[in-house]
């Protein structure tokens, strides 16, 4: 570790933090239904939309009915994503000629966009007309972000109103959050990529003469607008196989920075606007500092481990002062391939700019637990608050009973059917995660895809469910998931991790919403204090080691240690 | 505050006998899956029991260690069901006092309610609206409301309290509770509650917990236990394919001592205990709660009504200062107030014989060998006191001695209008004082505050509950004494409907009220407030509009009532914190050992420096139960409550509870883990 390197993931960091106040006070208006400086633009657009759509934007749903409006606009979604792939050769905009997408991929990768989870078992550059990746894949980085933000500002509201039933319009929270927040920001961003050299083209390839006089044809095309809302929606799902490590998709040390940033800065925002929303912007940065803590111990810990090195090359004579730069872009080094790993497993973005296979075994441990925690460090756009609500309220109902009062979250008293529906999302990634990775490290489909044998194995394979379930798309390359099997169990752990979440969450909020708003006292738990951050940050790393720490054992644990004793896999 | 309760040993020795046979009984499947936590590892025990005998039959396996797992998880529900059963415990032998109270009792049914004629029948056949005749030295048969007569009653019974209680019909002291004895005269009764459901049939089946239902908050945290007791189930049964991968072959047994050893026993073993013990408090207190329900709401009271007479101030107005007009010395007024007053019974006149003896050294004999007439207090003439001799010495209302000194407000002395006005701007009362048409003086009569009272309302505020004295009162006199006493708001000139629409107010606004009431017109209040408290000497309505009764009729109690609801919260947050903490060492325990075998390089988790994988196994399941023995204690008196605000009660029980369950298993395991080592039973 470094000082330089420090400062850099230390910079990107606080250019976060300058945003996120300006941003978060923006969102806020926009969901309020106030005006923005982009009214003039976007308000006719927003109108004719609503118009041709049929929809009263001043017509509120209830949680059943916010909810059916996601499941609905999900389920349209996949239909017409799986209907893209599979009739991809048909379609225009594909240069290459690439056939139809397989049954089974295309199902998974429907899931994977529609969920916001952007796993990729195919190869983009050499499965993906342009047209699937434009009105398919990129549509669905802007739908599935806009949907994770909608939930989350209907959860807000949840702990603003007293005695209602409405959470607002998804039709419409939707429409905002796609218009007026990941649209323009996408402009921006895209724009600035070019800037940088990335590429924004129709053209299929491009084809140069190497040094030795070999005709080489590198493939190409509109890489710099799906970049900017891959980072932006926290999707992750890259132009290239290789996601952020091709030089195209990440061209320099900058575009790094901004990437993380792009990718920290909605989410960040986000937890902002829900102090803002609910008149308590203490709440909101105790929020965010719980998620800040976690990232950045998870940042120095991967710095930390990757720069420690592999104590065998430091034996045959290696230097070790470079760390472990296997799978790492020398452009980034150390510290930037740091800050992307744990900044990307710690949202539920999942693109990556290192191979996360060829860290260090801790090093390797990291993203796979922080995707494990559930992704709220500070999570996906959206579901990184509502995952860390739904924490804050588990927190909340263990140590508020400590004071000797029914528990209460922004004077939101905290009781069985709120513990019922948190307790049911609690449980849904274990049961995907672990239920999955044990069926997979037994059955003979399951170990084929491996690559390697060990605990290296055991890593991919509860990496990869742990990524699809916790939508986050990042993969512990090494498996190959391009099978019936992988394909679709995985498929089902993606929908499992978004939609078994939402649907308790929204309840959470239907709950919420018809209660009365208890004024605080000195004898009521402030949860916007320090010692409530502590709290908060110690609740999500024990209840995520005790889950996980059995798994792990057996994977990236034991394999430090055989590593220590000089065996590697 | 626990000295103020009656005290039950903590592990007597008849009620120990009878909970552990008690905890055995609670072993039944049926009764014990409604806690899942214990249930769960009831199944898991019995799974291993029967591979125990396996083992044993078929002489394969290690029947010696997965007979020892099999005990020991026995014990861990046995343990659960034996905290239950000796909170229970304590409860049932306040229950059999009563239950005697009620044994063999006779009720003389009258056959016309206005004649004598009565037949004797089993208190049992009462019926509805039966009239009863209760004489002196009967126990009063079923609960009822007098129609005719005044008698005493002593209702030691159920109160403890052996000083005898005036009731009579009409009025709020018209109730009667079955099972109390009359002492004196006669009375009839209306019997106005079925039998099997009177006021002590409740108090018996509230005690023996045969009522209880499970608490709203004791629900959901039984949903997060049930939660995590699921996770794990998952964690547990996953590890066994993913440790199949990795060429572990785990056994049952072991998987099952892990299960059991991370699922929060320990609370959940404590939950239903740390609730009996709860209503237990209360019932020592002399309280009886209807529902454990008002209990739970008492910790989350925001506000508090309390009455001024009686719970603030002393209840009776108390002679403070004597202010002569001038002219006159200190020493003559205070010597005709004391004079006038020696024959005055009243509570004021009593203090003003007392401030006389105090303060200014009087005796109370000065009339002795006089020949003295005393004049009493009439409401036609406002004033009363003595004649000794030509010597005519009054004391009464102010206009009412004026008149009697022939004077008028115009024509008194400066001194005497200005003391009177002094006296009225701070809510005293100001009592004249006169001698054959000359002014004396005014005596200030004022409500006393109770010493301690301040400090206990500083206490709530500190606890973030508001408190609201209610008065009738004039608003001057209701401010002077509320400043005095510290609240934080006051209800002058009160009337029962007046505190019905402040309590709505507060509820709409979010607040949770609680209150204590005695009259028929505080029932609605009662009703409507989350915690009524009805005092036991108060009208059957009110009794039954309350969701608590107070045996000993002192309104004080509410800020007690508050406290124990809070305790019970925070003993099951700490103990909840605790169990979930402990799980930490438990991994650290288990995990090297299970895997040991395949990977040895494992060892280096292994920080205890644990004897063997298996008297690791054994030493953490062996913590696990013993843990919850040790902490039955706890959870029978509960964490202690400071009225601190909640920051610093969070911090606090977050560093006992959250750090101390992080290490005190260690601690624990290794300890045990030295002992099954030297003993060899592994």
């Amino acid at each position: 570790m470094t000082l330089v390197g420090w400062l850099q993931i230390s910079l990107t960091l606080l250019a976060v933090l300058l945003a996120v106040k300006p941003l978060g006070l923006y969102m806020n208006r926009v969901f309020a239904g106030e005006r923005t400086f982009l009214s003039p633009v976007f308000r006719p657009v927003e109108w004719a939309f609503y118009k041709a759509a049929g929809i009263d934007e001043k017509r509120e749903q209830n949680w059943l009915g916010y909810t059916f409006g996601v499941l609905l606009f999900s389920v349209a979604g996949f239909v017409s994503l799986y209907a893209v792939l599979r009739f991809q050769a048909v379609l225009p905009l594909n240069p290459q000629g690439f056939p139809a997408v397989a049954p089974d991929l295309a199902f998974n990768t429907a899931v994977s966009f529609v969920t916001n989870t952007n796993w990729q078992s195919y190869g983009g550059e050499t499965t993906m007309s342009h047209f699937s990746q434009m009105a398919g894949l990129t549509v669905h980085n802007f739908l599935s972000g806009a949907t994770g933000i909608a939930i989350a500002v209907a959860l807000s509201r949840a702990f603003v109103r007293s005695h209602m039933t409405t959470l607002g319009n998804f039709w419409v929270d939707m429409t905002r959050a796609t218009l007026y927040v990941l649209l323009p920001l996408a402009v921006i961003v895209a724009l600035v990529f070019v800037a940088m050299g990335m590429p924004q083209t129709l053209d299929a390839s491009v084809t140069a003469t190497t040094l030795e006089g070999v005709k080489q044809v590198i493939s190409t095309g509109p890489v710099a607008s799906q970049e900017a809302i891959k980072q932006l929606g926290t999707n992750g799902g890259g132009f290239f196989n290789v996601n952020a490590a091709h030089p195209f998709e990440n061209p320099n040390a900058f575009s790094n920075y901004l990437g993380v940033f792009a990718m920290l800065v909605v989410s960040s925002a986000m937890v902002y606007t829900f102090g803002q929303m609910t008149g308590n912007r203490r709440q909101g940065w105790a929020l965010l500092s719980a998620m800040g803590i976690l990232l950045i111990i998870g940042i120095g810990a991967v710095y930390w481990a990757e720069t420690s090195g592999n104590p065998i090359l430091t034996h045959l004579g290696i230097d070790p002062i470079q760390g472990n730069m296997e799978g790492k872009e020398i452009r980034f080094g150390q510290s930037g391939s740091a800050l992307y790993t744990a900044v990307t497993t710690g949202l539920s973005n999942g693109g990556v700019n290192t191979m996360h296979a060829s860290l260090t075994p801790l090093g390797g441990l990291v993203p796979m637990f922080l995707i494990q925690l559930g992704e709220v460090l500070p999570g996906g756009v959206g579901s990184g608050l509502y995952g860390m609500v739904v924490f804050a309220i588990l927190a909340v109902f263990v140590a508020g009973l400590m004071v000797g009062r029914t528990p209460e979250l922004l004077g939101k008293k905290i009781e069985s059917r709120e513990m019922k529906y948190a307790m049911l999302a609690v449980l849904v990634l274990p049961l995907a995660i672990l239920g999955f990775s044990a069926l997979a490290a037994i059955l003979p489909v399951g170990l084929a895809g491996l690559l390697n044998k060990g605990p290296h194995g055991l890593s991919e394979i509860l990496y990869a469910y742990s990524s699809a379930a916790g939508n986050n798309g990042s993969a512990f390359a090494g498996l190959t998931a391009n099978s019936p099997w992988y394909n679709t169990t995985l498929g089902i752990a993606m929908l499992l991790g978004r939609f078994a979440y939402i649907v308790p969450v929204l309840a959470i909020a239907g709950s919420l919403v018809a209660k009365q708003k208890v004024p605080a006292s000195s004898g009521t738990f402030p949860t916007d204090t320090p010692l409530f951050v502590g709290l908060l940050v110690g609740i999500i790393i024990i209840l995520g080691g005790l889950q996980y720490f059995p798994a792990l054992a057996l994977g990236p644990i034991v394999e430090h240690f055989l590593m220590l004793a000089g065996q590697t896999f | 505050m626990s000295s103020k309760a009656k005290s039950i040993s903590l592990f007597d020795g008849a009620i120990l006998a009878q909970a552990l046979k008690g905890s055995i009984f609670k072993l039944d499947p049926r009764q014990l899956v409604r806690n899942p936590v214990i249930f769960v590892t009831e199944v898991v025990a019995a799974v291993v029991t029967l591979l125990w005998v396996r083992d044993l039959l078929s002489g394969s396996g290690t029947p010696l260690f997965s007979g020892q797992i099999a005990a020991w998880l026995w014990f861990t529900v046995i343990f659960a069901t034996f905290s239950e059963a000796i909170a229970e415990g304590r409860g049932k032998a306040q229950a059999d006092s009563l239950k005697r109270t009620k044994s063999d009792l006779v009720a003389k049914r009258l056959k016309a309610a206005n004649g004598t004629d009565y037949e004797a029948i089993p208190a049992t056949s009462l019926k509805l609206g039966d009239i009863i005749l209760v004489e002196a030295g009967d126990l009063i048969p079923g609960d009822g409301e007098i129609i005719e007569g005044v008698a005493s009653v002593n209702e030691s019974a159920i109160t403890g309290e052996s000083a005898p209680v005036i009731r009579e019909s009409g009025g709020d002291r018209s109730a009667v509770t079955g099972g109390t004895q009359l002492l004196s005269d006669w009375l009839k009764i209306r019997i106005t509650t079925k039998p099997g459901e009177t006021f002590v049939d409740r108090m018996i089946a509230l005690i023996e917990g045969a009522e209880r239902q499970k608490t709203p908050n004791e629900i959901a945290l039984s949903i997060l236990l049930s939660g995590l007791t699921l996770v794990f189930l998952i964690a547990v049964v996953t590890l066994s394919g993913l440790a199949a991968y990795s060429g572990t072959i785990m056994t049952v047994t072991v998987l099952a001592a892990l299960l059991v050893t991370l699922i929060p026993t320990t609370i959940g073993g404590l939950l239903s205990a740390i609730g009996i013990a709860g209503m237990d408090r209360l019932i020592r207190f002399n309280v009886i709660a209807t529902s454990g329900r008002a209990v739970e709401a008492a910790g989350d009271v925001d506000t508090l009504l309390l009455d001024k007479t009686g719970t603030i101030t002393f209840g009776n107005r108390m002679a403070t200062e004597f202010i002569p007009v001038d002219g006159i010395a200190e020493d003559e007024l205070a010597n005709a107030a004391l004079q006038a007053s020696l024959s005055d019974e009243t509570a004021e006149g009593r203090s003003i014989v007392a401030l006389a003896q105090a303060d200014y050294g009087l005796s109370d004999n000065v009339l002795k060998g006089k020949e003295a007439s005393f004049i009493p207090f009439a409401a036609q003439t406002r004033i009363s006191g003595v004649d000794i001799g030509s010597r005519q010495i009054r004391k009464g209302a102010v206009d009412a001695i004026l008149k009697f000194a022939g004077l008028s407000k115009e024509t008194a002395p400066q001194s005497f209008q200005k003391a009177v006005d002094s006296i009225a701007r701070t809510g005293g009362t100001p009592l004249g004082v006169a001698e054959n048409g000359r002014l004396l003086g005014v005596i200030h009569l004022k409500d006393v505050v109770k010493p301690d009272i301040k400090e206990r309302f500083a206490a709530l505020r500190a606890m973030g509950i508001k408190t609201v004295m209610v008065t009738g009162d004039n608003p001057v006199t209701a401010a002077a004494i509320a400043s005095e006493a510290g609240v934080d708001d006051f209800m002058a000139e009160a009337t029962p409907e007046q505190k019905l629409a402040y309590i709505r107010k507060e509820q709409e606004g979010g607040r949770l009220i609680a209150m204590c009431g005695d009259g028929t017109n505080d029932a609605p209040a009662l009703a409507q407030a989350d915690v009524g408290v009805a005092m036991q000497s108060g009208t059957q309505a009110a009794r039954e509009a309350g969701n608590m009764v107070d045996l000993d009729s002192s309104p004080t109690k509410l800020i007690e009532i508050v406290e124990i609801g809070k305790q019970i919260l925070m003993t099951r947050g700490s103990l909840t914190t605790f169990s979930i903490a402990n799980d930490v060492a438990k991994y650290f325990a288990i995990i090297p050992a299970l895997f040991v075998a395949t990977y040895p390089q494992l060892t280096a988790l292994n920080i205890m420096g644990l004897h063997s994988p298996q008297s690791a196994i054994l030493s953490a399941v062996i913590f696990n139960a013993l843990i919850i023995i040790a902490l039955i204690p706890l959870a029978l008196k509960g964490v202690p409550y400071r009225p601190v605000g909640a920051s610093a009660l969070l911090r606090r029980n977050l560093l006992v509870y959250g750090l101390g369950g992080l290490a005190v298993p260690f601690i624990g395991i290794k300890a045990i883990d030295l002992i099954v080592a030297a003993l060899h039973l592994v």
